[in-house]
């Protein structure tokens, strides 16, 4: 993430802070843990921590931390836990449900400095990793190996291992190979009483209750995950991407659903729409006709006789859905250029509206054009701007609205929007969230999906993990402590994201 | 489901048999004789192909499941003994033979329609194929042995079959085969001899089954579990066969209980405890006893 100016000024003023000795008991033992070098409780780190990808501001980060190891982590939490205060995981901060946003200044342990691949083992496929290093680097540092970590969240270059890990996260290759949870086969957590477990195992299923699969996806409310053992996957002998393109939306998305009907389980599927297109193609020159209602892409890999017959079964689909044309790229250059489009869809909406807000649902993928429909109504209706780049293949909808916070009345539009665009997910049969959590945004929305039974029952899991309630509070569960100072929607993040 | 939880009810001790096949892992439920046995649901509701999910009672045999899905052209990652039943084989929690291609048990429940211990329904997870809603009970669930709450319906993730697929056995040690093969849906080492399925469209399959006949590699029957044997998590013990990267076991006899941190055996009982404080799901039964 770029350091805005502001941010870089306060910081400037953390340099000379004072150096008188600590009032606070709480930093005072903070500090004796970490030493003053990693403990921040000045302005500069409150205010560059109070937020995350997310459009929810008015979060307040309490002291800092820094650690570098397990036992350090440990300590953070047994130190904030004795002083009866919350404490907030954070790894880079790109989360967009606010699950990184503090509420009344809890002890944030950001695990940024623990970013070190401590083993791979080729062999075994497998490799354990600090929580903290970024999900980009693993992938680099296996380049050669053969191998590579599955997940591939469009935030790649910037999101941690351990935030993965904590939302469970998704991407668009994770139709064929499965979700973060799919490749983490043990985590190494400091539990929120301060012990430190190891959940899963290097192989299989370790004995009992899957623990691990319970931690996944926790939202940092259970615990820290303070190294990981990832699953590494081969790289695929053959891989094609193919660009469909369409003048209906509908076309692209009932292709997506006859596919899959027709047995064939691409790597991906990705459905970007005009709107995308005309701001992508400028800077990505992938070739996506400009004039296309929507582009579809295709990835497939595996061994090589079956990626030629998958691609000819596409053709026959996509063509027989209205598909004007069918393109194979030619060569890595060509594939580079498809995806570098679709990777960079959210950096290209700054050309657009200076502020978005992104939603993330999922529906069952045969009634992706119903329910696209209406959310291009819902959208109009509130005379507002939608732009949809989604992971068509697992019914995973992710409409884009971009606005211009500054124009009166619209962020009340914006907001009614998405909870339209949730309530009409749900009723066709879908779900909340299918990757970026539930955090502070979409807690209000559970009830809709969920009966009051549902909620204890995942209150209970989460009571077993955090028995004082201290672990990242009022996140996930509308039962949860309030955070009252915060509001929903503001002017979009810092950063290069916009 | 209604009638399920009727028959839960909200007091007294119960436990749900499926088919029986591995009702001695984990211990037989204690209070044997006041504890009222019921089974669960039966019946495939629906199969949707172009959802890759089916819903389905979950007191149906696997074995009825994989035929029904078959027509569809589909399958799911469940297997287990003759008998067997969807509930059982997803309380017991061990990997499918052919793990590699159709992939890990943890991954296949996407919604549980269940019956707590207060003897209220709830549902776990939801029908999408993709959910990152709350907390993930679905995966807590799979491996608890019905002992925090009972399963009565549930969706699945299933996958499209295999458009071939061949079972050879030769005596090259894995390295060499996992080197030879892309993503093989089982390797099975015996400490001799490498028993491997491959699966993918039909080229692809006799390309691969030409590379393995050069290592030395012969066609061989799927193989079955020998009379006494059952399939355990852990490692490779004298004398039994290791399903390579799924943490499977399979030999005659059970293994060694295995080793638990004191941390991670004091969670799995708060977690018992916050479900089910009186005990009264599947009495005695425990998960971490699984393997002894
Ligand atoms: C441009 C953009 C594109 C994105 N694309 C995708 C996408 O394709 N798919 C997708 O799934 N997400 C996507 N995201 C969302 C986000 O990047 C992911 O959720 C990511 O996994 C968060 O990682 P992080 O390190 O930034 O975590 P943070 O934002 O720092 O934290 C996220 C949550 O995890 C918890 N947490 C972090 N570290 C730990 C830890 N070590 N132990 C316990 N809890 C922890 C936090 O408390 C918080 O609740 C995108 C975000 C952006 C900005």
């Amino acid at each position: 993430m770029v350091i805005s100016p502001l941010t870089r000024s306060l910081l400037g003023r953390l340099a000379v802070r004072r150096v008188d000795p600590i009032t606070d008991p709480l930093e005072r033992d903070l500090v004796e843990v970490l030493g003053r070098g990693r403990v921040e409780a000045g302005i500069g780190a409150q205010s560059l921590y109070s937020h995350d990808g997310s459009v929810t501001r008015g979060g307040r980060a309490g002291i800092v931390c820094f650690p570098e190891s397990t036992a350090e982590v440990a300590a953070c939490v047994s130190v904030s836990v004795s002083h009866g205060r919350p404490f907030v995981p954070r790894g880079a901060g790109t989360g967009l449900s606010g699950g990184a946003v503090p509420c009344d200044e809890p002890v944030m342990v950001v695990t940024t400095r623990m970013d070190v691949i401590h083993e791979v083992d080729v062999e075994r496929r497998l490799a354990w990793v600090g929580p903290g290093v970024v999900n980009l680097d693993l992938s680099r540092h296996l380049e050669g190996t053969g191998l590579h970590f599955a997940p591939d969240p469009s935030s790649q270059q910037a999101c941690t291992i351990g935030g993965n890990v904590a939302t469970n996260s998704g991407g668009p290759h994770c139709l064929l190979y499965g979700v973060t949870s799919a490749h983490v086969l043990a985590v190494e957590v400091v539990l929120p009483d301060g012990e430190v477990v190891i959940l899963g195992a290097e192989e299989g299923r370790a004995a009992g209750y899957d623990l691990r699969g319970a931690f996944v996806g926790g939202e940092g409310t259970l615990g820290i995950a303070t190294r990981i053992c990832v699953r590494l996957t081969e790289d695929p002998p053959e891989v094609a991407t193919l660009l469909l393109d369409f003048d209906r939306v509908a076309g692209a998305a009932d292709t997506v659903s006859a596919v899959i009907a027709a047995g064939i389980v691409p790597a991906a599927l990705e459905i970007m729409d005009q709107r995308v297109i005309e701001a992508v193609e400028p800077f990505a020159h992938a070739g996506y006709p400009l004039d296309a209602a929507a582009v579809l892409i295709v990835e497939l890999d595996g061994l090589p006789a079956g990626v030629a017959t998958a691609i000819d079964r596409i053709e026959v689909i996509g063509t027989a859905h209205g598909a004007r044309t069918v393109r194979v790229a030619a060569d890595e250059d060509e594939r580079t250029r498809i995806w570098k489009g679709r990777k960079s869809a959210f950096g290209a909406i700054a050309v657009i509206k200076p502020d978005y807000y992104l939603n993330d649902t999922v529906i069952p993928r045969t009634r992706l054009t119903e329910v696209l429909s209406r959310v291009y109504e819902v959208i109009e209706e509130r005379d507002l701007i939608v732009m949809n780049v989604f992971h068509a293949g697992d019914g995973n909808l992710h409409p884009l609205i971009v606005f211009d916070a500054r124009e009166p009345g619209v962020m009340e539009r914006v907001l009614e929007a998405g909870e339209e665009i949730v309530r009409i997910s749900v009723e066709a049969g879908g779900v909340l969230s299918g990757e970026h959590g539930i955090g502070l945004e979409k807690k209000r929305f559970m009830s809709m999906q969920f009966s009051p039974a549902d909620l204890e029952a995942q209150d209970r899991l989460r009571r077993a993990f955090d028995v004082e309630g201290l672990a990242n509070p009022a996140k996930v569960l509308p039962s949860g402590a309030s955070c009252g100072h915060v509001t929903s929607l503001g002017r979009a993040p810092d950063g290069t994201w916009v | 489901m209604a009638a399920f939880r009727d028959e839960v009810g909200d007091a007294g001790t119960v436990c749900v048999r499926g088919g029986g096949t591995r009702w001695l892992v984990g211990a037989v439920p204690s209070h044997a004789g006041d504890v009222r046995q019921i089974s669960a649901p039966l019946g495939i509701e629906s199969i949707e192909p172009a959802e890759m999910t089916v819903v389905v009672g979950s007191g149906t045999t696997v074995a009825d499941l994989a035929s029904a899905l078959s027509e569809h052209g589909q399958e799911v990652a469940l297997d287990g003994p003759v008998g067997a039943t969807v509930g059982g084989a997803l309380m017991v929690g061990r990997n499918p033979l052919r793990r590699g291609r159709l992939g890990e048990i943890a991954d296949v429940l996407l919604q549980a329609d269940c019956v707590g211990a207060d003897g209220q329904a709830f549902t776990a997870g939801g029908p999408t194929v993709k959910n990152v809603t709350g907390f993930d009970l679905c995966r807590l669930l799979v491996g608890s042995l019905g002992t925090l709450a009972l399963v009565g319906r549930v969706i699945l993730r299933t996958r499209p079959l295999p458009e071939a697929g061949a079972w050879m056995v030769g005596e090259a040690p894995t390295g060499i085969v996992m080197e030879a093969l892309y993503r093989p849906a089982t390797v099975l080492w015996d400490g001799v001899r490498s028993t491997v399925r491959i699966e993918g469209s039909c080229a692809d399959v006799a390309d691969e089954i030409r590379c393995l006949e050069a290592l030395g590699f012969t066609a061989a029957d799927e193989p079955v579990l020998p009379a006494g044997w059952d399939r355990w998590s852990g490692t490779l013990p004298e004398g039994g066969v290791r399903a390579l990267g799924s943490g499977v076991v399979h030999k005659p006899g059970p293994v060694g209980a295995p080793e638990v941190s004191v941390g991670v055996r004091a969670l799995a009982d708060r977690l018992r405890d916050a479900f089910d404080p009186l005990r009264r799901l599947n009495p005695g039964r425990d998960p971490y006893r699984m393997t002894a």
